[in-house]
């Protein structure tokens, strides 16, 4: 059961960060535009985050790996998405005020908001692999599943929030959801290994 | 021999380019790619008419009669001068979306004095509207290579005015999702001056049009439409701070009649097509920068 609970987070990590994304565009639109240089901010401040997130993710599961651990990532990342519904009109009018140029102000912009929660929502596939991986000669194989699961994730994140979550609702709601889906199932893999299986995530972590 | 083959190309290119029989006398004089589309340029007999081309779809963006430079081609463009009924007397002037630089030659026609700030975002549009559309500049004629809500938002920190605002940026194929919602109509009115005026060219079919109602409606209270009675084209709004009533409308066409003639602008006609709208029910959702489908809306 905790096999299947990993890949159903990594999945929604996936299809968070592309929705992060995607609205991301729509956050930045009023103050620079959507001109492909805006695009361009974006798509480098999540790449930047992504991989310093996966740096990161898999030096913290050297320490201790545990499915509790993993699912204070999760809480993390939901909480940490929180500015970007309540402070984003204040961090894009100053950015807009003092930087004149687009592109940087852009790219200012989409590190301010998108940096941090991303490097976090990045840790998830190294500590999942982690988490999985019981023997050195099936690492590949879970690795590559895992990355399976985790961009397959991406590409329905991507599809339903430009095709349909845009049309629904407003942009804080979905954001919203995404941070509760976070946040929830952080605390479900907390819960797991807290009432389910204390021995097994014992013998996982030094096995 | 490289040299010899290019030329052997060249000449059998120019062959083939010479001996194609022309279908139709639209002939495409310039092509231009941009990094937003592909611009072209048509003349067909006296009429040379700027096109954008997006996913193989053309469209005519602006156009002019050689022979009679002075005179409008489009309706819709006949449409925008309504704005004159509402506010006569524009000293500034914010135009978003050049095209060929029609509207702001057309105004200074009008009005020798008048000063207009031109935004456009494609730079290449610029270039062509100078090079084939007789597009004017001068020191009260500026253009801005931006996009037309940065220039709107930075307009508004410097607290700048204007009596006429043309909002004219949408080409028909894709909508700047960013210039149809209640903050962005919020800011431009915001830049009205007491007796300003916003004429938009917007759409007149489609369940966009719903909404597009619903968006202004919320801004600025009751507006008026300027449209053909069949809906067909495009609609043209004309929304403000403080509109004068539908009688001061028509009561100022006379003044008008003459002036408008020069650009073939039977305003008498126009004004026949002005409505009021008002708050139609509330099925339709107010589009905002948080909610701004209008692209899945069409």
């Amino acid at each position: 059961m905790q096999n299947p609970l990993i890949f159903l987070l990594a999945f929604s990590g996936g299809f968070s960060i592309m929705g992060i994304q995607l609205l991301g565009g729509r956050i930045l639109a009023p103050y620079f535009g959507s001109s492909v240089h805006v695009w361009g901010s974006i798509i480098t401040v999540f790449m930047l985050a992504l991989s310093i997130g996966y740096l990161s993710g898999g030096r913290l599961s050297l320490n201790n790996p545990s499915l509790k651990r993993f699912g204070s990532i999760f809480i993390l990342a939901g909480v940490t998405l929180l500015p970007l519904i309540y402070f984003t009109t204040d961090i894009l009018d100053w950015v807009f005020i003092n930087i004149e140029d687009s592109r940087y102000g852009s790219l200012a912009a989409s590190t301010i908001l998108f940096l941090i929660p991303t490097i976090i929502l990045g840790m998830i596939s190294p500590y999942s692999i982690r988490l999985l991986v019981t023997h050195q000669d099936e690492s590949g194989q879970i690795a590559g599943l895992l990355y399976f699961v985790s961009t397959m994730g991406s590409a329905l994140g991507t599809l339903l929030t430009s095709f349909y979550l845009v049309l629904w609702f407003e942009v804080n709601q979905i954001l919203f959801s995404l941070c509760g889906l976070l946040v929830v199932l952080g605390a479900l893999a907390w819960a797991y290994q807290h009432f389910f299986s204390e021995k097994s995530a014992e013998v996982l972590a030094h096995g | 021999m490289v040299n010899r083959i290019k030329r052997l190309c060249l000449t059998a290119l120019t062959g083939i380019v010479v001996l194609t029989p022309t279908i139709s006398s639209a002939e495409v004089i310039k092509e231009q790619r941009s990094m937003y589309r592909n611009i072209f340029v048509e003349d067909k007999q006296n009429i040379r008419c700027l096109k954008f081309s997006v996913k193989r779809k053309v469209s005519s963006q602006s156009c002019i009669d050689k022979d009679e430079p002075n005179r409008l081609v489009f309706d819709y463009t006949k449409f925008v001068f309504t704005g004159l009924l509402a506010n006569p007397n524009p000293e500034k002037v914010l135009i978003i979306g050049l095209g060929g630089g029609t509207l702001s030659n057309s105004l200074q026609l009008l009005f020798p004095d008048i000063k207009i700030d031109n935004v456009e975002i494609d730079p290449a549009v610029v270039t062509v509207a100078k090079e084939y559309f007789d597009f004017k500049e001068s020191e009260n004629i500026q253009t801005f290579n931006q996009d037309g809500r940065i220039f709107i938002k930075r307009a508004a920190l410097k607290k700048l005015q204007y009596d006429l605002i043309i909002l004219d940026a949408f080409n028909g194929e894709y909508i700047p999702e960013h210039l149809l919602t209640r903050e962005f109509l919020q800011e431009t009115k915001s830049l009205l001056s007491d007796h300003g005026v916003v004429v938009a060219n917007t759409f007149s079919s489609s369940l966009l049009f719903h909404h597009e109602t619903a968006t202004y409606h919320d801004v600025f209270g009751d507006f008026y439409t300027v449209s053909k009675s069949n809906n067909a084209g495009n609609r043209i709004i004309l929304a403000g701070k403080q509109l004068p009533d539908e009688g001061t409308l028509l009561n100022r066409v006379k003044d008008w009649q003459a002036p408008l003639a020069r650009l073939d602008v039977d305003i008498k006609y126009t004004a026949s097509l002005i409505k009021r709208q008002t708050k139609q029910d509330d099925s339709y959702r107010v589009l905002t920068d948080q909610y701004s489908p209008a692209n899945l809306l069409r």
